[in-house]
């Protein structure tokens, strides 16, 4: 009958009145400042670094290789890498700055990074009061422990070490193999040089005799 | 408006207001003070009134859709569940920036806004609150002076279209006056019976008609003529006042805001303000019209004075405003000339020959009466059934070809 | 209710004329029309001084809420062309039948004041000697047949509005 539509929209319309009062599933609303939602393990943000141990810049795990400054879409990072007196690489960055206000938060630095340096954070709250300078952070602003990685991102950071810890093993084993190997071709070079010192006097000897 | 010594609360507001009146010592300045004084106590109830319906409209819409509504407003840290928000809404209202359009009728644009607050203030003075609280309890054709009073708001609504020289303003008003002309059609029909019944024009007459030893069942909803005539009330009041699921004239999603669109700040919060106060003043109608006015219940409860009565059913129609708000959507331009020329008025109309069977059929009793209210519901719900079925032949549920 | 003195009816006599006259020296259309309706507003007024409330508010409901918007849709909807007067009016049949209209409805209006006997005082006639009721009876009883061809003639109005409007030409579908 004409009107039986209307009387079914109120009814639902009067049950999620009363139910919002009882049933707390009903009410999905979460109240921002005071509650927070729990963001997913894969959430992403902005870019942060990386360090290890407890000095924020000596820690760093970047080498500044420039590999995310190129990466970037919106070319949002600016790296200067650290010299010596002498000119010579450091493998550190001097500058490493990122223009939040720029980036798009794609996380492809973060993909590029071959150190396992360059990561996304989960900290969203970042509005300032200066359009310019508070939104383009440093590197002393950037670099983040570990172990808020891992706090964040408790799965990824702990494969992270494990390939790290992988890497420097193999790295050790690596350079003790080498370290060996040249011992070795030292020693072998050593005796064939006593070789020959010895077969050289013994043939000076020789030509004496 | 005599002072009665039936109950002290009862006559409260009157004591009051002799009071105040009684300290100046002219005449005329007397007359002026009573006057004042009931015009003040009206803008100050229904002002809050007003403040709180939206603030409780808002929050009830948020609690229909399984949201929280606002509750963050607060005053010196206090926060009584957001319930300060008006206030705020009024700040926010007063400090922003008035904009008038360059092409704008620059007159008329101001004008607008103030004439539709008093136009639609002007409802209340007639309206029984209570037994002894009416304004101009006087008037002979009260009836008629409300709604006189609700046509003039269609001038308002059309300054506000036309001065912005803007065409979806224009539209939008152009709209409204559609929309307000033709309900008001079926409003007035539907009036009509109260005042057949009640044999008077005066809406203290048609108040004092619903009381009775019955009590509650005295009350004109309870009458095959009047349940039906509430019903044509309630949807014509919904588009009188522009309240959802008639809210074409602002059509936020077609016309961004009607005759709304180019205004800003308080002129805005104006509009806002006049329609809220046409809202209740209609609800304020409906009340006295169908739901006894003033009238308790049942002899047991009249010791609570009269105007508390009418307000919470003046609360009750608005909670109804808000419940049809969260649940319907918004007509279609057709739909909503459909629904009145075709449906309303010719309900109403048989209504007015049900009303009228219902008055010569008084002085039946027994089995009579059985059969008096038998044909009177028959009269109400078959007209009701077979319009339905023919405005609606053909226009089954939809069938999606491509969902 | 209380009487009101001359002096009113005076006031809502020079502020009425005074809106229609502005409103008939306006330049702007709209602001005529719509001061037009003030000014019906103001004969409302008059009415209720003169002790006829059911008038007045008939007067401003049917006037001032229905006559008005049909005059103002009437002024949006017609096209703003620039029109040649002279060509219109120009020949001496439309002129004559003009003056003629005029003359025959100023003669109306002459007659209709001068026939009219202005007894009492003005401050007799402040107290509503008709109730809506007695109106009601009036029409109920004396002036039936009036009632019934006015109601006749305006449903014949309405229905010729409708099959007006909904004689639209066919459109290809």
């Amino acid at each position: 009958m004409l009107g039986t539509g209307i009387l079914k929209g109120l009814y639902i319309t009067a049950k999620n009145l009363v139910g919002s009062y009882y049933s707390s599933e009903r009410l999905t609303t979460i109240q921002y400042p005071e509650q927070r939602a729990q963001l997913p393990e894969n959430y992403r943000n902005f870019p942060f670094l990386v360090y290890d141990g407890e000095d924020a810049i000596d820690g760093l795990r970047c080498t500044a290789c420039k590999m995310c400054e190129k990466e970037c879409p919106p070319q949002c990072i600016y790296i200067i890498p650290e010299r010596d007196e002498k000119g010579k690489l450091q493998k550190k960055p001097k500058v490493f700055d990122i223009d939040i206000s720029v980036c798009m938060g794609c996380g492809i630095c973060a993909e590029v990074c071959p150190f396992e340096s360059i990561k996304m954070d989960h900290h969203f709250e970042v509005a300032q009061r200066n359009r310019f300078a508070g939104l383009l952070l440093h590197r002393e602003q950037l670099a983040k422990s570990n172990k808020y990685y891992h706090s964040i991102r408790p799965k990824e950071a702990t494969a992270v070490d494990e390939s790290l810890a992988e890497e420097k093993r193999k790295a050790e084993e690596k350079a003790k193999a080498a370290a060996a190997a040249k011992e070795a071709a030292a020693k072998a070079a050593a005796a064939k040089a006593a070789d020959a010192a010895k077969a050289k006097t013994d043939d000076l000897e020789e030509k004496k005799n | 408006m005599s002072a009665s010594s039936e109950s002290i609360l009862e006559a409260f507001p009157l004591t009051i207001r002799d009071w105040l009146a009684s300290v100046v010592p002219l005449d005329w300045l007397q007359w002026l003070i009573l006057s004042l004084i009931g015009i003040v106590a009206i803008l100050t109830v229904f002002g809050l009134t007003f403040a709180f319906t939206t603030v409780t409209e808002r929050k009830l819409l948020g609690r229909f859709q399984n949201r929280l509504g606002p509750n963050r407003v607060r005053i010196f840290g206090i926060r009584v569940f957001g319930f300060f928000q008006p206030f705020a809404d009024a700040v926010k209202a007063l400090t922003k920036e008035d904009i008038v359009p360059a092409a704008a009728d620059k007159v008329l644009h101001f004008l607008a806004p103030c004439a539709m607050v008093a136009f639609s203030l002007l409802g209340f003075a007639v309206l029984p609150f209570g037994k002894h609280l009416s304004l101009l309890s006087n008037i002979d054709a009260a009836l008629l002076y409300f709604f006189a009073a609700g046509a003039a708001s269609e001038l308002a609504i059309f300054m506000a279209g036309w001065s912005s020289n803007n065409k979806f303003s224009l539209i939008s008003s152009m709209r409204a006056l559609a929309q307000l002309i033709s309900y008001e059609l079926p409003l007035l029909l539907v009036a009509v019976p109260a005042v057949l019944m009640a044999g008077s024009l005066s809406l203290t007459g048609i108040v004092v008609n619903q009381g009775g030893d019955l009590g509650i069942l005295n009350w004109n909803v309870f009458t095959p003529w009047g349940f039906a005539g509430f019903i044509i009330f309630f949807i014509a009041a919904l588009a009188e006042c522009n309240r959802c699921p008639f809210d074409l004239p602002e059509g936020e999603s077609e016309i961004i805001a009607g005759y709304l669109t180019e205004y800003s700040g308080f002129k805005y919060a104006l509009f806002f303000m006049g329609e809220y106060f046409g809202m209740m003043s209609l609800s304020g109608l409906g009340v006295t019209l169908f739901l006894g006015g003033w009238q308790a219940p049942c002899a047991a409860l009249a010791f609570i004075p009269s105007y508390l009565w009418f307000y919470a059913k003046l609360i009750v129609m608005i909670l109804c405003f808000i419940w049809m708000r969260a649940t319907l959507l918004r007509l279609r331009m057709d739909q909503l000339m459909r629904l009145s020329w075709k449906f309303l008025v010719p309900l109403a109309l048989v209504n007015l020959g049900t009303v009228t069977f219902w008055k010569y059929t008084a002085d039946w009793e027994g089995g009579m009466l059985v059969a008096r209210w038998l044909i009177a519901i028959a009269l109400v719900i078959l007209p009701f059934i077979s319009l339905g079925k023919v405005l609606s032949s053909g226009l089954g549920p939809r069938k999606y070809r491509y969902a | 209710m209380t009487t009101f003195p001359i002096i009113t009816l005076l006031i809502i006599a020079v502020i009425t004329l005074g809106i229609t006259a502005v409103a008939l020296f306006l330049k702007n259309i709209i602001h005529c029309s719509i001061l037009l309706a003030v000014s019906w507003v103001g004969i409302a007024a008059f009415y209720l001084w003169a002790g006829a409330e059911f008038v007045a508010f008939a007067q401003v409901l049917v006037y001032v809420g229905a006559v008005s918007m049909v005059v103002l849709f009437a002024v949006l909807l017609t096209q703003r062309k620039q029109l040649d007067l002279e060509k219109l009016t120009g020949t001496v049949g439309f002129r004559e039948l003009g003056k003629l209209a005029a003359a025959m409805v100023a003669t109306v209006l002459v007659i209709a004041i001068a026939t009219t006997p202005l007894t009492g005082s003005f401050d007799a006639i402040n107290e509503p000697v008709i109730t809506v009721r007695d109106i009601g009876i009036q029409l109920r009883d004396n002036h039936i047949g009036a009632l019934l061809i006015v109601g006749v003639l305006l449903t014949v109005a309405l229905l010729g509005a409708v099959v007006v409007a909904s004689a639209e030409p066919k459109t290809e579908e």
